[in-house]
């Protein structure tokens, strides 16, 4: 029963790596591995969205055409044939991954835009409130962790603790009317809903969000209006992750106090803070990084009720959107880029895994 | 427990119980008696109570159109009406009726679901548990609630049916935590010397196995069910799960974004949800610490 | 402070050696520790009294829960956080001389613990970082405790391995733990501990967590190292095989007190104490080099 300070995944990583031939490099070896199974996630994403929308018990037609024209069957039957409906269920799958593999998700039924050119504006503005609170999240987070682990038990300890059962506990949706109702309605502090005010014009597009874009552009106001819409949602999704990241971060550091190493880098007679960033932080690191991960997957998620709140037309509200009309092209887009997203983080924090950790990295 | 301290030389108890035995022991008052698990069971007592007694607590009817509409919290309306000029006290108080079943009825079938799923995937291995976990993995790569709205919206706007999508979504975590937990007691010796006796799969699984894991599936489940009232009230929120005239609280709270306003339409129902889930993660946070061998023994100073 | 006198419980820890000012290793005096525990504080060392001469391996065994590797742990102030420890653990090396590293603050006891007393733990893929190269952590203590510049401390740490005989000392540096066995690792944790020269050095179950096959040649490492260097060693263990086999004299440690303190064959041929001829008729007529470790043993080292 000793206990090596890795996750299952780290250990079958490296007895994966010391099984392999040593021909080649055991890191290119592992990031192939971990590429294949993404690779394999992502098809599965494409099956599940397909199989989901086609499982649908309400019908599409209808709901796209409206009751009028859905009691004609020639306006049906010409809907059906323009959305591939009418052919075998593994053919319309094959069609639709050939279509996506060259960029066409195909043409929402509300919007009647492509569905691709809907997600290129919804994508940045969730990613753009994703990557300001994943910032501030990560810092705050893992730092208050730490610092509750390393006083476990004392009264620091209790008061972070408390704090973060209470972040996972406020419902985001509320905490976002709540914040929207005092700091706008109230106070007058904040700006209203949206991602710019109606007067701002948005800047010229090059990344989607509005915050860099206006920084490229050099267009400072518009940049400070820009981060001054971000800052309510932001602080609302912050303080549900926050609270998600020390609780995580905190029990990783407290496995890692645990450990001998710990207790042999003490006898060696290192200063604490040589023990605490040298030996606790390196040993946590991998935890640390699968947490983030984590906390990604929950921020999609808070993002959609937040969105909601806050009028941001992003991702989630137009998943919404696309989810009330029964809009299947968009839903499934919405489903495929989510998935995507998800898996290429999984995947980049598997590789950076591997640089880090030594039992993967050498033979 | 034990006579110890005072009792001079010989009094104290010399051997500590392995690891295995200390893990069945009995949860210690002690445990209870934190401040935070403490409040946690007074908060969730109080919901109980409320969600048995609504009727009789309950001012007024929570389906009443017979007040004025948008009225502020007064003395005969202490929460205030909404906009169809109900009383939101009632409605909050009547909609614990609502979320406390439904999630139970979550978390258990989610537990039950995937702790079996799980359990099969770990006892089998092979084959059959590389395709239930890859399946877990599939619905792991969805944000639980876009994955949650997207099956809601499919399957039409009804409770039963949020709980349904939401059931798609919830079952993995089980899975997950159960598989390991059955892999790392398959192969423990009592369980092999079980089955060197003739115990069959069955037996195997729920005599000697089922006793050493159920443990850490519950405090999962304990953890889990503040979420799982966010996550419905989250789709009732959208319009996915309750429908009008319903008093649920995700509902109420998205009445208030059409009259921001009028901020008692959404404080007392958001209130009403953040008191039940944080009671329940206060108290879940306790037992996990009660239950978990590292942080109460290895950390918290008793280490020997 | 309350110096108590040696001997003094019941004459039990008087140990070979003088008593004259040129003494030099470890002597633990009356020392207690308690923890709270969950049913109220627990006594976990009542007064134990023992000599670590230098250039000697003194040998503490004892059940598990007997108090043995906390003893080990106290005296390098690694006690766990809220325990309560009294008496004295005075340190008489060659460059220091510690009236009390219980009384230390930390600054000055991260000074003492590293240079002048030094661990070896039970498991040594445990103990070494997984995620630190072998070079890392045999010279960042060398580097803070002496100073010395990260070459000098690389050159150093070469000779260490040498010393502790690891082959190919250059290579292993740039090693990392998992491409070690058990037995080389724990020959680098040797190292370590060595590495700045101390006078002390503690070993907690060294061999136990060991292929069997390996164990025989750490212990003779640590008795090689112990007459070369002049080094005073506390080879904690509850296999008295392995203590017979290299301790110069044997304490026996029950609850949490020292009941029996001599030289290793008096220990083992004429048992004084009660609790000691138990301890010894439990082993087989033929005793296996090394038993297993028991998870008991696990919780004990933690």
């Amino acid at each position: 029963m000793t206990s090596l300070p890795s996750s299952s995944d780290v250990e079958l990583a490296a007895t994966g790596t010391s099984r392999a031939g040593r021909r080649r490099h055991p890191l290119l070896r592992y990031v192939g591995i971990r590429l294949g199974i993404s690779v394999l996630l992502l098809i599965g994403v494409t099956i599940v969205t397909f199989v989901l929308s086609n499982l649908v018990p309400a019908d599409p037609v209808q709901a796209a055409l409206g009751e009028r024209a859905a009691g004609d069957p020639k306006i049906v039957a010409a809907f059906r044939a323009q959305q591939g409906l009418d052919k075998p269920v593994v053919v319309q799958y094959f069609i639709y991954l050939a279509h996506l593999l060259q960029g066409n998700l195909g043409t929402s039924t509300q919007t009647h835009n492509p569905v691709a050119r809907d997600l290129a504006v919804a994508f940045p503005a969730t990613a753009e409130l994703a990557l300001f609170v994943l910032v501030f999240s990560i810092v705050i987070g893992l730092g208050l962790g730490l610092i509750a682990a390393l006083r476990h038990n004392r009264l620091s300890d209790q008061v972070i603790r408390v704090f973060s059962l209470v972040g996972i506990s406020i419902p985001t949706f509320w905490l976002a009317l709540a914040f929207f109702y005092l700091f706008f309605y109230v106070l007058g502090w904040a700006p209203g809903t949206g991602r710019l005010d109606p007067a701002t014009t948005p800047p010229p597009t090059v990344t989607g969000m509005y915050t860099v874009d206006a920084l490229l552009a050099g267009q400072w106001d518009t940049f400070a209006d820009a981060l001054a819409h971000l800052v309510l949602p932001g602080a609302v999704l912050t303080l549900y992750t926050v609270g998600l990241l020390i609780r995580f971060s905190r029990s990783g550091v407290l496995d890692v106090l645990s450990q001998d190493y710990v207790k042999a880098a003490r006898a060696k007679g290192l200063p604490a803070r040589a023990v605490v960033f040298r030996y606790i932080l390196r040993g946590a690191l991998l935890p640390i990084l699968t947490i983030v991960g984590l906390a990604f997957g929950s921020l999609l998620s808070g993002t959609v009720l937040t969105e909601q709140v806050f009028g941001w037309g992003g991702l989630g509200q137009y998943a919404y959107k696309s989810a009330t009309t029964l809009d299947l092209p968009a839903v499934m887009g919405v489903g495929v880029v989510v998935g995507i997203v998800y898996i290429a983080i999984n995947f980049a924090i598997d590789v950076v895994y591997g640089f880090i950790d030594p039992r993967v990295r050498v033979q | 427990m034990s006579t110890d301290a005072a009792a001079g030389p010989g009094g104290r108890r010399t051997l500590r119980a392995p690891a295995w035995k200390r893990r069945r022991r009995p949860l210690l008052p002690q445990q209870w008696r934190r401040p935070m698990a403490i409040v946690g069971i007074v908060v969730i007592v109080f919901w109980l109570v409320i969600a048995v007694l609504a009727p009789l607590v309950a001012p007024y009817d929570p389906l009443a159109q017979e007040f004025a509409r948008l009225a502020p919290p007064s003395a005969a309306h202490w929460f205030g009406t909404d906009v169809l000029g109900r009383d939101v006290l009632s409605r909050t108080l009547y909609g614990s009726r609502i979320s406390l079943p439904l999630s139970l009825i979550l978390v258990l079938a989610s537990m039950v679901i995937g702790s079996v799923v799980g359990a099969i995937a770990g006892y089998f291995g092979r084959v059959v548990d590389e395709v239930i976990m890859r399946i877990a993995d599939l619905v792991f790569a969805f944000p639980t609630i876009i994955l949650a709205m997207i099956v809601a919206a499919s399957l039409g706007p009804s409770l039963l049916n949020a709980v349904i999508a939401l059931l798609v979504v919830s079952w993995p975590s089980y899975a997950r935590v159960m598989r390991s937990l059955v892999l790392s007691a398959r192969g423990q010796e009592y369980v092999v010397a079980g089955r060197l006796l003739g115990a069959g799969t069955v037996r195997s699984l729920g005599r000697d196995i089922l006793p050493n894991v159920a443990a850490p599936v519950l405090v999962l489940a304990t953890l889990d069910f503040g979420n799982a009232i966010l996550l419905l009230s989250g789709l009732s929120f959208l319009g996915l799960g309750a429908v009008p005239p319903t008093p649920e609280w995700g509902a109420m709270v998205s009445d208030g974004v059409q009259q921001f306003s009028s901020w008692w339409l959404a404080a007392f129902p958001g209130l009403a949800i953040f008191t039940v889930v944080v009671a329940f993660n206060f108290v879940g946070d306790a037992l996990r610490d009660a239950l978990d061998p590292r942080t109460a023994e290895a950390v918290s100073e008793v280490s020997v | 402070m309350s110096r108590v006198g040696r001997g003094q419980a019941d004459g039990l820890t008087e140990s070979p050696g003088a008593d004259a000012a040129d003494w030099r290793g470890l002597r633990i005096g009356g020392l207690t520790l308690s923890v709270r525990g969950k049913d109220g504080p627990s006594e976990i060392l009542r007064g134990v009294d023992l000599r670590v001469p230098a250039g000697e391996v003194t040998g503490l065994a004892g059940e598990s829960g007997s108090g043995k590797t906390m003893t080990g742990l106290a005296v390098c102030g690694l006690q766990p956080a809220g325990a309560l420890v009294r008496g004295t653990v005075e340190l008489r090396g060659e460059r220091m001389l510690v009236p009390n590293v219980l009384s230390l603050r930390s600054r000055e006891l991260n000074r003492v613990r590293g240079r002048e007393v030094a661990m070896v733990f039970q498991d040594p893929t445990a103990s070494l970082h997984p995620m630190i190269s072998i070079g890392g952590q045999l010279t960042d203590h060398v580097r803070h405790h002496l100073g010395m510049s990260k070459q000098d401390a690389r050159e150093h740490a070469v000779s260490l391995l040498e010393r502790v005989h690891v082959p190919r000392p250059r290579e292993a540096l740039s090693r990392y733990p998992h491409q070690f066995s058990g037995g080389q690792l724990q020959r680098i944790a040797i190292a370590s501990a060595i590495a700045c020269a101390p006078s002390v050095l503690i070993a907690d179950e060294p061999t136990t967590a060991l292929d069997v096959t390996v164990q025989a040649g750490v212990l003779r490492l640590l008795r090689e190292l112990c007459d070369d260097l002049g080094l005073a060693v506390l080879l904690v263990t509850h296999d008295l095989a392995v203590m017979s086999s290299v301790a110069d004299t044997i304490a026996v440690m029950h609850d949490g007190a020292i009941v029996e303190h001599g030289d290793r064959r008096q220990v083992i041929r004429h048992p004084r104490n009660d609790y000691t001829r138990s301890l010894i008729e439990s082993l087989p007529k033929t005793p296996p080099p090394g038993a297993g470790p028991y998870d008991e043993e696990l919780t004990d080292a933690r």
